[in-house]
């Protein structure tokens, strides 16, 4: 097996959990092949950044340049087609994040080289290697491989492995990579952080979240009440957000808020990734929902099945009367 | 300006039992309801409310089965201009490759500013079709667009990254953008809309009219190889509280005050 290539993925001068997430598969991936991994950081003024990879990674292949000092798919691509093709590693590692579904595909393209997206899993079996992805809202795992491609592209779904820390030593090498001039065609423009609401559910320890199964805002007045009776804060999934059933501030998830309340209430909520990233730290978690194989119920430590208009009301009632 | 929408019909799974056929190559569709990919929808809206902001002409595309058909009139039925659907059983079972170069090779072949995808297909969950349709137009893109603005012969949009961080990005025409769930509010279709939709003419395209020979086609023109589908592992999980609604309730409330909670 030739190297397992894993791109850095960092902002504001800090690299991404999943960095660190795929490089501990990485090595053992690595180790499995007889390969080396080696880790690739483009950035502006990266070089603490760089330091850090060498006990992740046998080689850190750094290209530090003013060009890299924001996300452009249009910059990164042929710079990292240009490596890739140069070193023509098994397998090349990219986050499965809003930076990586951008790159991804395109380079894709670029390589004719296969791509398998959002992955949980990847292992060598026999001469090849086979990825293991989710579909469906996580009710089926699917299992893909690249044929005889030389170079595999996969994107890593954020969490879906432990990150250990590595003692590689590995060394530092700086590129030097040509890096094209940012293109007329695709600009960035600047970075907008979100507004802050009324509401910090990142402060309450009790966190009630309703999903898509509330069906109505009117039954958000039931959830209300049942929030207020415990102490807690109303979120929800992106979906409640959506429907302008409630602010974008109270929406959990990767594209929202990350929670970790002592108490977390999921009400309605089917448990797809991106809203367990937000939440999947909480100290306890309870799930309510009616469908007994919803993905929210290998998050949750209890959980109650059966319909939300039934259960929450008669919840509410109990802890009333435990507390009369 | 001419927008080209692509859009998928998809099964609706989130409160289903779904079940894999016996193949082990996909799940059974039965009794599961279809509708628009819900980023999809999303889409299609945009494109709407651009052709009723400045002159505009709307295409939809599909590539799937005739049962498709029940979205492109849906769209049409909401304002949609012209439907195409790639029918071909041999377009399908493709991975997001041959799927984008189905799509590519018969956007590529009309005239389009703009070209607008759904960021990810519900059933599949790639999130990959729209950036490797771009790829292969030769065209920009951005992906996450939760804000779009049409300039002169450009396109700004706002794309979401984690932690509700906005990337505002600025691109030529034309382009391909694909498009996140909130980004408006999608309209529903009157009831005159979807009778005279019922009568519109739905163009349909065979692989060899897109060009595409048996090898770069469906499952052939693939590069990724589906395996088998699996359940996933039941992992540890929830204890699960059981009873009447009522009974799990005194379960759970018992559970909480034990927890300081309640
Ligand atoms: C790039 C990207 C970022 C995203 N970011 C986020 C994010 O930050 N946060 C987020 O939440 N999502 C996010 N999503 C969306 C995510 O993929 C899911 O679509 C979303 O989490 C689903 O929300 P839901 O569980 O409320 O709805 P659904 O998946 O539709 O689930 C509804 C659930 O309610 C249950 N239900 C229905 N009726 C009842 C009833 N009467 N009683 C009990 N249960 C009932 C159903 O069984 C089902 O499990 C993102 C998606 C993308 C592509
Ligand atoms: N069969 C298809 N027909 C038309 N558009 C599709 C098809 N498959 C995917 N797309 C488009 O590509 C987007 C992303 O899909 P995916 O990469 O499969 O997650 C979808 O939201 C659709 O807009």
């Amino acid at each position: 097996m030739n190297d397992v290539l894993v791109l850095a993925e960092h902002l504001n001068g800090e690299l991404k959990d999943v960095t660190f997430e795929m490089l501990t598969h990485a090595r053992v991936l690595a180790d499995a092949g007889g390969a080396k991994v080696a880790a690739v950081l483009f950035g502006s003024g990266v070089g603490d950044l760089a330091e850090k990879l060498t006990a992740e990674a046998d080689e850190v292949l750094v290209r530090d340049h003013d060009g890299f000092a924001n996300y452009n798919s249009a910059v990164y691509q042929p710079v990292l087609a240009d490596v890739i093709r140069g070193r023509e590693p098994s397998v090349v590692m990219i986050g499965h994040t809003a930076f990586g579904v951008d790159l991804a595909p395109s380079l894709s393209v670029a390589l004719d080289a296969p791509l398998a997206t959002d992955l949980i899993d990847l292992a060598v079996e026999g001469t090849d290697l086979v990825a293991t992805r989710q579909t469906h809202g996580g009710k089926v795992n699917e299992r893909v491989g690249f044929g005889d491609a030389a170079v595999r592209l996969v994107t890593v779904r954020p969490a879906a492995f432990a990150p250990q820390a590595g003692s590689r030593g590995g060394s530092v090498i700086a590129l030097d990579t040509d890096v094209p001039q940012e293109p007329a065609f695709r600009r960035f423009v600047e970075y907008v952080e979100a507004a802050a609401g009324d509401v910090d559910i990142t402060k309450s320890d009790v966190v009630i979240a309703i999903g898509r199964g509330i069906k109505e805002e009117e039954n958000l007045a039931m959830i209300n009440e049942f929030a207020e009776l415990l102490g807690g804060v109303v979120a929800c999934s992106r979906p409640v957000v959506d429907a302008g059933w409630l602010p974008k501030d109270r929406q959990v998830g990767s594209s929202g808020k990350t929670v970790k309340p002592k108490l977390y209430v999921a009400i309605g909520v089917s448990g797809q990734f991106q809203h367990v990233a937000g939440m999947k730290s909480a100290e306890t978690i309870v799930a309510i929902n009616k469908d007994p194989k919803a993905p929210i119920f290998q998050a949750a430590h209890f959980g109650i099945v059966g319909d939300l208009m039934k259960v929450v009301p008669a919840l509410t009632e109990k802890i009333t009367e435990l507390r009369a | 300006m001419k927008i080209v929408v692509c859009v998928k019909q998809v099964p609706d799974t989130a409160e289903a039992d779904v079940k894999l056929g016996s193949d082990g190559r996909g799940i059974e569709m039965e009794g599961l309801p279809l509708q628009i990919n819900e980023s999809d929808n999303y889409a299609l809206e945009e494109s709407l409310l651009i052709k009723e902001d400045r002159d505009g002409e709307v295409t939809v595309i599909t590539l799937g089965p005739e049962s498709a058909d029940e979205v492109l009139r849906m769209s049409m039925a909401k304002g949609a201009d012209e439907a195409v659907r790639l029918a071909d059983p041999a377009l399908e079972g493709g991975d997001a490759w041959a799927v984008a170069l189905a799509l590519a090779k018969a956007i590529g072949g009309m005239e389009y500013d703009l070209v607008l995808t759904g960021c990810m297909a519900s059933d599949d969950g790639m999130t990959q079709v729209g950036v490797t349709l771009a790829e292969m137009l030769g065209v920009p893109h951005a992906t996450y667009v939760t804000e779009m603005e049409i300039g002169d012969g450009s396109v700004t949009v706002g794309r979401e990254l984690e932690g509700g961080l906005v990337e505002r990005v600025e691109m030529s025409l034309p382009a391909v953008v694909t498009i996140q769930t909130g980004i408006n509010e999608p309209r529903y279709a009157s009831i005159m809309g979807i009778a005279k939709a019922a009568k519109r003419e739905i163009h349909t395209k065979s692989a060899a009219d897109l060009c595409l020979d048996a090898g770069e086609a469906g499952e052939a023109g693939s590069r990724t190889k589906l395996l088998k589908l699996d359940y996933p592992p039941a992992g540890e999980g929830a204890e699960i509280l059981d009873g009447t609604p009522s009974e799990a309730s005194a379960k759970l409330a018992n559970v909480l005050k034990e927890k300081g909670f309640a």
